[in-house]
């Protein structure tokens, strides 16, 4: 390396310094120093005891752990395809040039910038099973609304619903995508003859397939994090008979409420795992399904 | 965190040192606090106190703590001091304490023994607290009980609750309301009803839903290092809670329950006149005062199972002030929660928030100028032998939640007892054991440290 490169270089990382500096800091150590606590009894307060991989050998008999991730994937099971169905049909909808479509998209889109604690508080009285709002509009179609939040069985799809409330983000991911799709497309394939359902099914579909994949792996991503709404609804217990007792509620609770840091580290690490191999069985099984126009 | 938290001031600009207090209360109860600590800032001219409202102010002051910055007086909750102290998150007070005069024979002993752990004393009294029976007098009328008379033992409490409990059921296709015992067995077996009135009901307010054992002679823990969970006591609490809801219905119980408004509202339970007799405490007396002041309302001991065996049973618990660890002026802030400790505002502070006191000795007129007209009963309870409070677990917090969600399957008549106890027992004595091995490692260590601790 001449001067002139070292002096580049130095100059360069001097520049980029203050990324480097934050990365470390406030990600890096972070993550390692939880890698470290996973292995220790860990109370915040004293120092750390190193007692091996017990949290995780704690975590194969605790009863409330496979609850709490049992609860996670039956919440990701109905809301991620729900989700991306819903928002999708929402978007095709929102794509039609009908009068006011713009009106039509804002009040779709609204949910989304609501803060999710003002939704939850919202959402708290909508589904109150005497009082609320969704109960009422059943009774109108003679329909004895459950007590959505007091009965373990209606708790997890109460948070399903509410998930689905707020799809707006996705459904404005889903319109970008949609306003690309060449029209020439459709144009040909009407020549050809092609029905509404059959223009969907083998233009459409295919021509977004990036999106929907995007939005699939942000879905898995967030809905096995799903925390604000649950925390609130359920004032920070985990519900009716732990019904609604959600993977990252129980290790908030072992961290901020038990003191129990090493074990609420192993069960970060669990669920970064988990969620890493998923994404890793989405990409692969989904791989031959996208079409990139640029291959 | 630290960085910025550092450059606030140590001193006011006169020179007195700033004591940092950080206190759970708002509304009235902050008021009687406010007056004492402007008292004490008027008396002399070293200390000034700023108290600071924090909710959730245990979890608060832990993570203060835990970064290194904690105030220097912690307004924490009785139930706190285990968990806190043994995780090194308090100062040990006994120096202090002894050299300031201060003794075990000053208090109500309930309330002395939930400062200490380990044989340390970690806190000094705030304000206590027991809870008594509160019950609707006009609900007793309506029911032809006697209003003045309120139940003397379980199998009374129950009785009674039956009578005052209506509901409204379809007759031959008209709407009526009847009392509990006026249905006919039919009617009770099918609990086709909708309850508009309840006698009494274990979950309402469920604040203490866990601890019901006591009522039945029942303790939660040896004392030791064995969690008691599954005792017969508890199991019988246990099926006393499950018999209402046997009786009225999962689901009419339930619907029953999300009719109630909040807590501090006119539309609550008891003061809404939904519910005829509920456990509180003796702040009950303010919501009344201010939310529902036409109710004719009663308190009493809150009978026990057994009520020869065990009379007067309550829980009798407190506010406590303590000083964290890395506190900036532990010996300022000790001058402080020593001055609360005396009797004269120690009586200003638990009269302002309609208390009464920790302390031996009280003054003729704090009962006399008391406005809870039950104020005696509850003195009465917190000086009784069957006074409890819970378990002095650092893992009590879990217990709890081990026990509540226990508690919901009973109540949706899902589990028994036994199922119920043995799963919380089998939990609980995992943690237990969890945090025992860790005290086993450092408690040689800790309890050095602690003996030679003195604030300089």
């Amino acid at each position: 390396m001449t001067r002139g490169e070292r002096r580049n270089l130095r100059l360069g990382l001097a520049f980029v310094s203050p990324w480097i500096v934050g990365f470390l800091a406030f990600t890096l150590f972070p993550v390692a120093a939880s890698m470290y606590y996973s292995f220790c009894d860990y109370d915040v307060l004293t120092k750390p005891i190193w007692v091996g991989a017990l949290n995780y050998r704690d975590m194969l008999t605790d009863g409330v752990f496979w609850k709490s991730l049992y609860n996670t994937f039956y919440f990701a099971a109905w809301a991620l395809p729900l989700g991306l169905i819903i928002a999708l049909f929402i978007a095709v909808l929102l794509n039609q040039s009908v009068k006011g479509r713009s009106v039509f998209r804002a009040i779709f889109f609204l949910p989304s910038l609501i803060p999710v604690v003002a939704a939850s508080m919202a959402w708290l009285w909508i589904l109150n099973g005497n009082f609320g709002v969704l109960n009422h509009l059943l009774e109108l179609c003679h329909i004895k609304g459950p007590q959505w939040l007091a009965d373990p069985i209606w708790t997890k799809p109460s948070i399903v619903l509410l998930a689905l409330w707020g799809c707006g983000n996705t459904v404005v991911i889903y319109l970008a995508a949609l306003q690309d799709v060449p029209r020439s497309l459709y144009e040909s394939a009407e020549i050809d003859g092609a029905t509404a359902w059959v223009k969907f099914r083998h233009i459409t579909i295919p021509m977004i397939s990036p999106v929907i994949y995007f939005n699939l792996i942000m879905g898995i991503i967030g809905s096995l994090q799903v925390f604000a709404q649950v925390y609130i609804l359920f004032a920070g217990g985990g519900g009716p008979e732990r019904s609604a007792l959600f993977y990252t509620v129980y290790l908030y609770q072992n961290a901020f409420e038990y003191h129990q840091m090493g074990y609420a580290c192993a069960m970060a690490w669990v669920l970064f795992l988990i969620i890493l191999s998923l994404t890793l069985v989405a990409t692969r099984s989904t791989r031959k399904l996208i079409y990139y126009a640029g291959e | 965190m630290c960085g910025c938290a550092h450059k606030e001031p140590d001193r006011t600009a006169d020179g007195r040192v700033i004591v940092r207090y950080w206190e759970k209360w708002t509304g009235f109860e902050d008021d009687a606090m406010q007056a004492v600590v402007d008292d004490f800032n008027r008396s002399q001219n070293r200390i000034f106190v700023e108290k600071l409202a924090i909710s959730m102010v245990d979890r608060k002051v832990m993570l203060a703590t835990a970064g290194g910055d904690p105030p220097d007086i912690a307004g924490l909750w009785s139930s706190n001091v285990p968990d806190f102290a043994e995780k090194g998150a308090l100062t040990p007070l006994n120096k202090m304490i002894e050299r300031a005069g201060i003794k075990a024979s000053d208090y109500l002993p309930v309330y002395w023994e939930q400062c200490r752990y380990r044989g340390f004393v970690w806190a000094l009294p705030s304000t206590p607290t027991s809870l008594g029976l509160h019950w609707n007098k006009k609900l007793f009328r309506d029911a032809g009980l006697d209003p003045e008379r309120p139940p003397r033992s379980l199998e009374e409490l129950d009785a009674m609750a039956d009578q005052l409990t209506i509901v409204e059921i379809n007759r031959g296709g008209k709407m009526v309301r009847v009392r509990y015992p006026e249905l006919t067995e039919a009617e009770k077996r099918d609990r086709n009803f909708t309850l508009v009135q309840a006698g009494h009901l274990p979950q309402e307010p469920g604040w203490w839903i866990t601890m019901w054992g006591y009522w039945f002679g029942g303790q939660l823990w040896d004392g030791d290092r064995k969690i008691t969970a599954g005792t017969p006591e508890n199991t019988a609490a246990l099926a006393w809670i499950r018999q209402t809801t046997e009786k009225l219905g999962v689901n009419n119980v339930r619907s029953f329950g999300a009719s109630f408004g909040n807590f501090a509202s006119p539309q609550s339970s008891f003061l809404a006149g939904k519910v005829a007799m509920v456990l509180q405490g003796v702040w009950m007396y303010n919501f009344i005062d201010k939310y529902a002041p036409q109710l004719e309302w009663g308190a009493a001991p809150f009978p026990a199972k057994d009520p020869v065996r065990f009379p007067l049973v309550t829980l009798a618990e407190c506010d406590v002030l303590a000083i964290p660890k890395g506190a900036r002026h532990p010996k300022e802030a000790f001058e402080f929660i020593r001055y609360v400790n005396t009797q004269g505002p120690m009586e200003k502070v638990c009269l302002g928030q309609r208390k009464f006191s920790p302390l031996v000795k009280v003054s003729d007129e704090f009962v006399r100028n008391h406005p809870n007209p039950y104020i005696k009963t509850f003195i009465e309870l917190a000086k009784s032998p069957n006074a409890v409070y819970v378990p002095r677990l650092s893992v009590w917090g879990e217990y709890n939640d081990e026990l509540r969600s226990g508690i919901d399957q009973i109540l949706a008549l899902s589990a028994t007892p036994e199922q119920v106890l043995s799963e919380v027992q089998r939990r609980m004595q995992w943690k237990f054991d969890r945090v025992l091995r860790r005290w086993d490692a450092v408690k040689d260590e800790r309890i050095k440290e602690w003996s030679e601790y003195d604030a300089r």
